[in-house]
């Protein structure tokens, strides 16, 4: 069954496509924290629902540049195999102005997703669309189209698919209002 | 009325039946309520429960689930009602010849349920059309269903002829379909259920009560109030109240243990 490592695939991709890779920082601060919470007892830790600050940003899978993003999918497609692309979704990282586009790849051998990531500003996020590839990806980027405010470049038809036409704003963004009456003033009542 | 009824039973023994117009067209109205063969959600799938043999509508000779409005009498609104969806929740009803009837079942048709802060789900159906019978719960159970169903049986039974709007030469009455604005909902051009935050338009009385809005828009500025949000509450941490939920406390969860002898049923 194939199965690769996030560190293998990003070892990879250095090799094969140098430059693809964004310079994030890794989880593995975490780990170590982890581990010393074991050996320094359990007064230390936390209690359920306190944590201290995470950082958010900080991941251990593949980041990439988003104009190098079609390449690396063709490349995790012919040269590595994996196939399928299931998964398309976004991530709205409010504090940190940035949107990140997570994609998972699938081999139909079986085994485990092969996750890229690739983060784009928050007021300007434009992507390449991976609809020439996978024609599958066409509802889903319309999905973060609608819900996120994405834009994908090259989609054949980008447009809403959730909420109607005529609506304004991206709802699933972390800023959007909730019980907040944002739209109340200008209804004109 | 008591009157009627006396001799009513005393003429039956003799094989004469007597009864009011009235009383007729009640009752031929209330044992045959057609349902509108229309789910949204969950709810739906207790709604169907409800239809089929174990709880069996039928009973009540409302099982005849039509698949057009033209032939329904009643519309249970069974699910969350987007608000993507309610403008042809409201053509359906308006479709629906009179005398006919609405049921919200559950939480999310009744007032948006778990979804009402969220941007999609329109904060209860009877902003758009009247409802005769509001059920709680999410989903509610089959007899809650039956439960509606027999009140609206009651509710029927208590109609006089010369006040439904129906049988006079009146004009049926149709219900102004919503548009989709910018930020949500619109009803000729006014919005009425924006997108992030509260409807702006009251709901709708039930027929009873002559189906006009009732003037009552929740207050945009109530602070509404959750248990967690209160200072008095003791916290075990940011997230979690101390103590247990009553639930728990009362033992209400548990249900008696069904003990099956396995033995008693193979000597059988």
């Amino acid at each position: 069954m194939p199965k690769m490592s996030a560190a293998e695939l990003k070892e990879r991709l250095a090799r094969d496509l140098p430059g693809v890779l964004m310079p994030t920082r890794t989880r593995t601060q975490t780990s170590s924290d982890s581990e010393a919470l074991v050996d320094g007892g359990k007064a230390a830790r936390p209690k359920r629902g306190e944590h201290a600050p995470v950082d958010l940003l900080a991941t251990d899978d593949a980041v990439v540049y988003p104009e190098r993003l079609q390449e690396v999918a063709r490349y995790v497609r012919d040269v590595l195999g994996y196939e399928l692309l299931s998964n398309i979704t976004a991530v709205d990282y409010l504090a940190d102005g940035v949107i990140e586009m997570v994609y998972h790849f699938f081999h139909l051998g079986g085994g485990p997703a092969l996750v890229i990531k690739t983060r784009v500003p928050r007021d300007h996020p434009v992507v390449p669309s991976l609809t020439n590839e996978w024609p599958g990806a066409n509802l889903q980027e319309r999905e973060a189209f609608d819900l996120f405010g994405v834009v994908f470049t090259g989609h054949p038809n980008l447009t809403r698919i959730y909420m109607w036409d005529e609506f304004e704003g991206w709802p699933m963004r972390k800023d959007f209002p909730k019980q907040g009456d944002k739209y109340f003033g200008d209804s004109g009542e | 009325m008591s009157d009627d009824r006396e001799i009513q039973l005393e003429a039956e023994k003799h094989g004469i039946f007597l009864t009011t117009m009235q009383r007729f067209y009640n009752w031929g109205r209330r044992s045959s309520i057609w349902p509108l063969s229309f789910g949204l959600a969950c709810c739906a799938i207790e709604m169907m429960a409800t239809g089929l043999a174990r709880f069996d509508l039928a009973r009540f000779g409302a099982e005849m689930f039509r698949a057009s409005p033209r032939q329904a009498d009643l519309m249970i609104v069974a699910g969350t009602v987007t608000k993507k969806m309610a403008p042809q929740v409201v053509r359906l009803y308006n479709q629906m010849p009179e005398p006919r009837y609405v049921i919200s079942m559950g939480a999310c048709a009744t007032s948006g349920g778990p979804f009402r802060d969220g941007y999609n789900v329109l904060r209860g159906i009877d902003l758009l059309i009247p409802v005769d019978v509001y059920i709680p719960g999410c989903p509610p159970r089959p007899e809650a269903l039956l439960h509606a169903l027999m009140t609206l049986q009651k509710q029927i039974d208590a109609q006089r002829l010369n006040q439904v709007r129906w049988y006079g030469k009146r004009e049926a009455k149709e219900y102004p379909v919503p548009t989709f604005g910018k930020h949500g909902l619109e009803i000729d051009g006014k919005l009425i259920d924006p997108v992030g935050g509260l409807p702006l338009v009251s709901p709708y009385t039930s027929p009873s009560q002559g189906e006009t809005r009732s003037g009552m828009i929740e207050h945009p500025e109530l602070v509404r109030h959750f248990p967690i949000m209160d200072e008095t509450v003791e916290r075990e941490s940011p997230y979690k109240a101390t103590g247990i939920a009553p639930e728990i406390a009362y033992n209400d969860l548990k249900r008696p243990a069904v003990e099956v002898n396995h033995a008693e049923n193979e000597r059988r």
